[in-house]
């Protein structure tokens, strides 16, 4: 009785550890992609991976796949925790992903040093070590098309565009609003140089992850400084809050900006007519009026294999997730191409997201014409640092504020150097690069 | 029948103080090393990183807890902070000299892990049961304060992280990123062999049953001539220390590099309580069936359910782990305080009068 139990639980255990590596299809371009919909972050997590997985699922609905190969498109939920990023990392490897997709600083830091040794490239699309922009350090590693650095740049020229000139900044006081965690704390370099530079007060206002909901007492020091422009660098359940905050102190909105990952429709919504006016940066339009947006609505949406309500195609962290994955799709046919390959893997997607280069004509062809700027990584630049721009909350949705505002390269561009080499260097046997450079095609 | 103590004699006080009394005790605690030992070479990739490796990485932690929680009755929920103290005393020490090898600097990072608990344990002289949760409570808060705001403890990294460098021994590497997983199994495996070793001969020691006699009842204890202060301060110090050691391992040879202030949150503070509570409190067996419960239930649900025909998603799984782990928590709370191991007791128990119960 005893063993019979004891064999039978040594079965099921053993059809554990070995079913969940069944060999895939070998027709078919494996890709398993991180996403949270539970947990804190999920408000954010939800929106972005219904617009990657609905992209794809177009894709293999409408088209049969990039190229004729369908793409086996698996989620793996990771609640925006490390360890079990961990795990999806190891779920990925064992599944032959081309490409990780970390979705989290933290398991982006985690995965960077494995990505040459398994030969998974990581993209960390505006997110992760803004250092591994430099692709002669991080060959493996791609975080188009801009980083915090650039983020806080932008916003800077944004408040100076408004007040009338850079001239103008002096003695004004500019706060950053940020989540007490490495990604909040990214862009207080830039600024601190910036503050100097144009001779503004720098103020910072942190708020613990634990905090993220109850930012009170943030919002009355903020009005007790007199801060006259707030950036806000918060993720998560954190934006909703700083919203309503800031229009219950009597803060002016239109004064609070969010870098774009602070830029979701429920982020600004909850704050009902008191949140019209909240401005955030964004690299790529909203709303569903795009042939891409339309399809996924014809293709998957309307068929009953989104996990998104309808309504919610087409806001802008779903359009986020279509960013993503069109950049993703579009690397995807350069490696087909650069290796002639129909199947390709890891190796032959590095090459081929090196080798990006998303003209207009490229974004018209995805069905996204104006979508999003143009952009192009080399191989020593794998971000781009495009431009921005902001947009407002007008109740309803958000509005196109300001022109493209192309961040201030030769200011950021030093920095994310020497961040790379400390980086090489504080990692003692931190590969020199092997890769041949991919030209662009 | 077979597991039955008839005709082993004992002859002498030392064998009737042993811890494994019986002979198929001690036969079975060396076919569990000689199968760890076997483990990694049969065990996929997979297996080894996400199960394999945080296992033996928490019970360290997990054993420590129980130290204090299970055998000398003070309530803590800074578990993860002390974890932290030792990640980042070992990035701190191995990165001042690296010349020293790191399995050393894994140990003594334990070491400053000891000294933020007794500072944090001062307290417990005052203050028990909830109000010792509470005050444990703060240091978890300071220290996930402290890892983020003080740059020195992560070298000026801009992005915050602490990345594990590449390290060796005899020429092999055991930690950074080229490390073979087996070896780095094989290193944590070793702690834990030896924290364990050393947790087991501390609580059945003069130590361990003063730290029982003051869990007991700390009156009695102190008038039987028990130093409270020594005593529990002691345990804060041991189980802090097992944390150190356990938060090194954890980042060191698992995660190889992480933003370690949200790694140490308070949710992990809790997951090493509620694994302490499960395997059974003052239990040594029972840490590693409570960390094995923590650390491989989400996992097998997660991977292992779709994998053999179960239909479930990710998010399903996530929300289904912390059902179960809650309900189970309580229900073993009120039903069985002492755990698993007591599941396992009564299962020895029954064994030994098998096929003829009585």
């Amino acid at each position: 009785m005893m063993f019979k139990k004891l064999a039978l639980g040594a079965t099921v255990a053993a059809s554990v550890l070995t079913a969940g590596f069944a060999a895939q299809a070998q027709d078919a371009i494996n890709f398993v992609h991180n996403t949270y919909r539970t947990g804190a972050f999920s408000g954010s997590g939800i929106p972005v991976g219904d617009g990657t997985r609905d992209y794809f699922t177009m894709l293999n609905n409408r088209d049969g796949g990039i190229g004729g190969v369908r793409i086996n498109f698996e989620e793996c939920e990771t609640a925006y925790d490390t360890r079990r990023s961990v795990e999806c990392y190891e779920q990925g490897k064992a599944k032959n992903t081309i490409l990780y997709v970390p979705w989290s600083t933290g398991a982006t830091l985690a995965a960077i040093p494995r990505a040459h040794i398994d030969k998974i490239p990581i993209f960390s699309m505006g997110y992760g070590l803004s250092a591994s922009a430099v692709g002669d350090v991080f060959p493996w590693v791609f975080n188009m098309p801009i980083t915090y650095w650039d983020g806080a740049n932008a916003f800077i020229q944004h408040v100076a565009q408004q007040e009338g000139g850079f001239d103008k900044l002096r003695g004004k006081t500019i706060g950053l609003l940020h989540l007490d965690a490495p990604f909040g704390k990214e862009p207080i370099p830039i600024l601190e140089a910036l503050a100097k530079q144009h001779g503004f007060n720098l103020k910072l206002y942190p708020v613990a992850p634990a905090e993220m909901q109850n930012q009170s007492s943030v919002w009355l020091t903020i009005r007790r400084d007199r801060t006259d422009w707030v950036y806000n660098q918060g993720w998560g359940a954190m934006n909703p809050t700083a919203v309503r905050e800031a229009a219950r102190g009597g803060f002016p909105v239109n004064r609070l900006v969010g870098v774009w990952w602070a830029g979701g429709d429920d982020d600004a919504r909850p704050a009902g007519d008191a949140g019209r006016g909240y401005r955030a940066l964004n690299w790529h339009q909203t709303g569903a009026n795009f042939p891409v947006i339309q399809d996924i609505i014809k293709h998957v949406v309307d068929r009953g294999q989104s996990l998104s309500a309808k309504e919610k195609v087409g806001e802008n962290l779903y359009n986020r997730g279509v960013y993503q994955a069109i950049i993703i799709a579009e690397a995807i046919k350069n490696a087909q191409a650069i290796t002639g390959k129909k199947v390709i893997n890891g190796e032959d997607m590095r090459r081929g997201l090196e080798a990006l280069n998303m003209t207009e004509a490229k974004w018209a062809a995805a069905g996204a014409p104006g979508f999003a700027s143009p952009f192009r990584v080399t191989c020593s630049d794998h971000n781009s640092q495009s431009a921005v721009y902001v947009m407002e909350w007008d109740g309803k949705a958000w509005k196109r504020l300001s022109a493209d505002i192309q961040p201030q390269k030769e200011q950021v561009r030093p920095l994310l150097e020497e961040a790379a080499k400390a980086f090489a260097t504080s990692n003692a046997g931190w590969p020199a690069r092997t890769e041949a450079c991919q030209n662009n095609s | 029948m077979f597991y039955r103590e008839t005709g082993q004699f004992k002859t002498n006080y030392a064998d009737d103080m042993a811890i494994f009394p019986i002979r198929q005790d001690r036969i079975g605690i060396a076919i569990i090393i000689a199968i760890a030992l076997i483990l990694p070479f049969v065990a996929s990739d997979f297996v080894l990183k996400t199960i394999l490796l945080p296992f033996l990485a928490l019970s360290v932690a997990v054993i420590g807890l129980n130290i204090l929680t299970g055998y000398t009755g003070l309530i803590s929920l800074g578990s993860a902070g002390f974890m932290g103290v030792g990640a980042y005393a070992c990035y701190k020490l191995t990165t001042l000299f690296p010349e020293v090898n790191i399995i050393i600097w894994i140990f003594a990072s334990g070491f400053f892990a000891a000294a933020v608990g007794v500072f944090f344990g001062l307290p417990s002289l005052r203050i028990k049961g909830l109000y010792l949760a509470v005050a444990t409570l703060a240091a978890q808060f300071f220290l996930q304060w402290a890892f983020v705001r003080i740059p020195w403890l992560f070298n000026y990294n801009p992005s915050g992280a602490i990345e594990v460098p590449l390290r060796t021994l005899f020429g092999v590497p055991i930690t950074g990123p080229t490390a073979e997983l087996e070896v780095k199994y094989l290193i944590c495996l070793g702690f834990v062999i030896g924290m364990t070793w050393l947790a087991s001969n501390l609580v059945h020691g003069r130590i361990g049953r003063s730290w029982m006699a003051v869990r007991d009842m700390d009156i009695a204890a102190e008038l039987m001539g028990i130093k409270l202060l020594n005593a529990k301060l002691l345990a804060f110090a041991v189980s802090s220390f097992f944390c150190g050691v356990s938060g090194a391992l954890f980042v060191f040879l698992y995660l190889g590099g992480a933003e370690a202030g949200t790694e140490f949150a308070i949710r992990l503070s809790f997951l090493i309580l509620f694994a302490v509570i499960i395997g059974g409190t003052g239990s040594m067996i029972g840490s590693f069936f409570g960390t094995a419960f923590i650390v491989a239930l989400p996992t097998i649900l997660k991977f292992g359910a779709p994998a053999i025909g179960i239909a479930i998603t990710g998010a399903t799984a996530e929300k289904i782990v912390l059902m179960i782990i809650g309900a189970l928590t309580i229900y073993l709370l009120i039903v069985e305080p002492h755990g698993l191991a007591r599941l396992w007791q009564i299962m020895k128990q029954k064994l030994r009068v098998w096929p003829f119960p009585y």
